[in-house]
């Protein structure tokens, strides 16, 4: 496809809060409901949402369940109100308001804003290879502010019944999730939030552009397509008995090769990595992921060509 | 010079999980427990003196600082004696079970030294911090320590490291809650290793020299900018003084950044050293960061004699 033509983008919604303790987007979308001039472009509709209120106030990242793990198709459809757990009722209340797909009143774009503890810069997360809107939308980005360039990272992943699974819900096009790192739960760090307020101008910029008809010419993207989740080694009950190894520790997006250290035993044994290729880790010690069993992501270095867009 | 004498060979109790998403002395406590074990198995003659507790459980299982209220807040006389009914809050029934197990505080049958280990998001390194002139001064060659000394006298003391007869919090930046990072992790372990090896040779007999140690001690805490109504932040610490623990704050120094981009400084008279500083946990409390005083401390003479 040399010409990819979409529908300009009229709803824009930046949600923060969605895990509760991850204070840039929590930060930044209540400076935004509160004045919200500076998210406005021309002849786009912008809405700033905290999705998870009761975990905003208790500073925790849910209440019941991970909100971003909530949106699966039993939980949109589930009868009980307020039985249901916290996150599931507010995953209805949010397809309701935002969605569904396919109807009229869909949002056109969402922004779902993130904090890591893992050392991950400013990572751009989505869905498919064929998402080109979000493609050139980071190719604008890193082109117009010159900072980003080498801090600004897509990783494609399909996380399912979070935000960015396109086909589960929501809105026609385009999510995008951003997670900006390191920060440590609960902090708001300057660097962060500045970060991830500058990369959402440019996007809104982006948006508004295309909007105004400017066409994109054809670009390729650098991404990390997320390949399997590596656990920390456990014992026989479970318990997490080896640390990320300080060679690996903050490495993420550098390449790390078959033999390389990966864990360290809490009495100083050194782990290695055993796959059969190069790979480039990301989400390394994120604090949430130890419930998940995930130390760290092991992705592909890929280079997609996204094709020229323009409004139809 | 005078010199200090202890009765018997002093016991040390070593504490994790008083805040139980400071990981790193959750597993540190957890793997000396378990070679504990391995000693008892193989039936070696296991030194009763050296105790290992997990002080919050209940917050350690759900990866949080606590569940009803700061533990490491209860530990007054009058919390850990006053009256307390069935609802009480989970670590205040908790504190009574370790001033138990570790005190009673204030009794001569009280543990001599309590090393309570806890992590912070603050880049401070590793700090020992101290309400009482303590007896341990070892140094790691790696790795810078420092001393902070908070000045409360041993009625208001509220931390668990109060119910020894000596204390201290080991405190090891910065590391965000919830997560392990090996380089935290064994300096946190190299340090206990110090403390009771120090204990050790202390119990052998060994005289410590009198000596001069620097020391911070803390002025004042100061709070973020706050909404008057909703009470929410209104600034971060600015990126000047992010990450700077330790380094001397001038008068008129960067000190926060505003969300519309304005730059609030320092007010005070002195410069003064920053510690603590953008802690995670301390937002709740209204501490954006402490602010201490640089002194220098002597310190006796350190023997331990048998009484004939």
């Amino acid at each position: 496809v040399s010409l990819a033509r979409f529908d300009e983008a009229r709803r824009v919604a930046i949600f923060g809060g969605t895990h509760g303790n991850e204070m840039s987007g929590v930060t930044l979308v209540n400076l935004w409901v509160k004045n919200g001039s500076e998210i406005q472009r021309k002849m786009v509709d912008t809405k700033p949402f905290i999705t998870n209120p009761r975990a905003v106030e208790k500073c925790t990242r849910y209440v019941d369940t991970d909100l971003n793990r909530a949106f699966t198709p039993e939980n949109l459809s589930a009868l009980g109100e307020g039985d249901l757990p916290y996150e599931v009722q507010r995953a209805q209340e949010i397809n309701r308001i935002f969605g569904p797909k396919g109807s009229p009143e869909a949002y056109d774009v969402i922004f779902d804003l993130h904090n890591t503890t893992s050392n991950m810069g400013c990572t751009l997360i989505l869905e498919s290879s064929k998402d080109y809107f979000n493609l050139q939308m980071m190719n604008y980005i890193k082109v117009t502010d010159i900072r980003l360039k080498s801090l600004l990272k897509a990783s494609i992943q399909l996380v399912e019944c979070c935000f960015t699974s396109v086909n589960i819900v929501l809105c026609d096009w385009f999510i995008a999730g951003l997670e900006v790192g390191p920060q440590p739960q609960g902090v708001l760090r300057s660097n962060i939030f500045e970060a991830m307020r500058v990369i959402l101008k440019h996007a809104l910029d982006f948006i508004e552009l295309f909007n105004e008809g400017v066409e994109f010419p054809t670009c390729t993207v650098e991404v990390f397509r997320v390949l399997e989740r590596i656990d920390y080694p456990r014992d026989a009950n479970g318990n997490i008995i080896a640390m990320v190894h300080p060679n690996l520790q903050d490495g993420d997006w550098e390449p790390l090769n078959p033999g390389d250290p990966m864990f360290l035993t809490f009495d100083g044994k050194t782990l290695h990595y055993q796959g059969s290729g190069t790979i480039y880790p990301t989400f390394i010690n994120e604090a949430a992921y130890y419930e998940k069993q995930q130390a760290f992501v092991t992705t592909r270095r890929e280079t997609l060509v996204a094709s020229a867009i323009r409004k139809a | 010079t005078s010199s200090r004498i202890c009765e018997r060979g002093a016991d040390v109790a070593v504490c994790g999980g008083t805040h139980g998403n400071e990981l790193s002395g959750v597993y540190l406590v957890r793997e000396l427990l378990k070679a504990k074990d391995i000693v008892m198995e193989e039936e070696r003659e296991e030194p009763a003196s050296v105790l290992m507790v997990l002080a919050n459980p209940r917050a350690m299982q759900q990866c949080r600082r606590y569940v009803d209220t700061d533990l490491n807040r209860c530990f007054t006389h009058a919390t850990l004696n006053g009256p307390i009914s069935d609802s009480a809050p989970y670590e205040m029934t908790r504190s009574r079970e370790l001033n138990a197990m570790l005190g009673p505080k204030g009794s001569p049958g009280a543990v001599d030294l309590v090393c309570d280990l806890h992590n912070t998001t603050a880049n401070m390194g590793l700090c020992l911090i101290l309400s009482l002139a303590c007896l341990f001064q070892r140094q790691m060659p790696d790795v810078p320590m420092r001393f902070i000394h908070f000045d409360v006298s041993s009625k208001e003391s509220y931390s668990l490291d109060s119910v020894g007869k000596h204390g201290f919090a080991m405190e090891i930046g910065p590391q965000p809650h919830g997560v392990v990072r090996s380089n935290i992790y064994t300096a946190m372990k190299d340090g206990v290793q110090h403390m009771l090896d120090w204990v050790r040779l202390f119990n052998s007999g060994t005289i410590f020299e009198a000596g001069f140690v620097d020391v911070f001690t803390i002025v004042k805490n100061i709070d973020y900018p706050r909404d008057s109504e909703t009470h929410n932040i209104t600034a971060t610490i600015h990126p000047q003084l992010q990450d700077r623990d330790f380094l001397l704050l001038h008068p008129d120094d960067a000190l926060f950044q505003t969300f519309s981009g304005e730059t609030l400084r320092y007010k005070g008279n002195e410069p003064l050293y920053p510690f603590f500083v953008n802690e995670c946990a301390y937002y709740e409390k209204g501490i954006a960061l402490s602010l201490a005083r640089k002194n220098t401390v002597a310190y006796h003479n350190m023997a331990f004699k048998v009484h004939s």
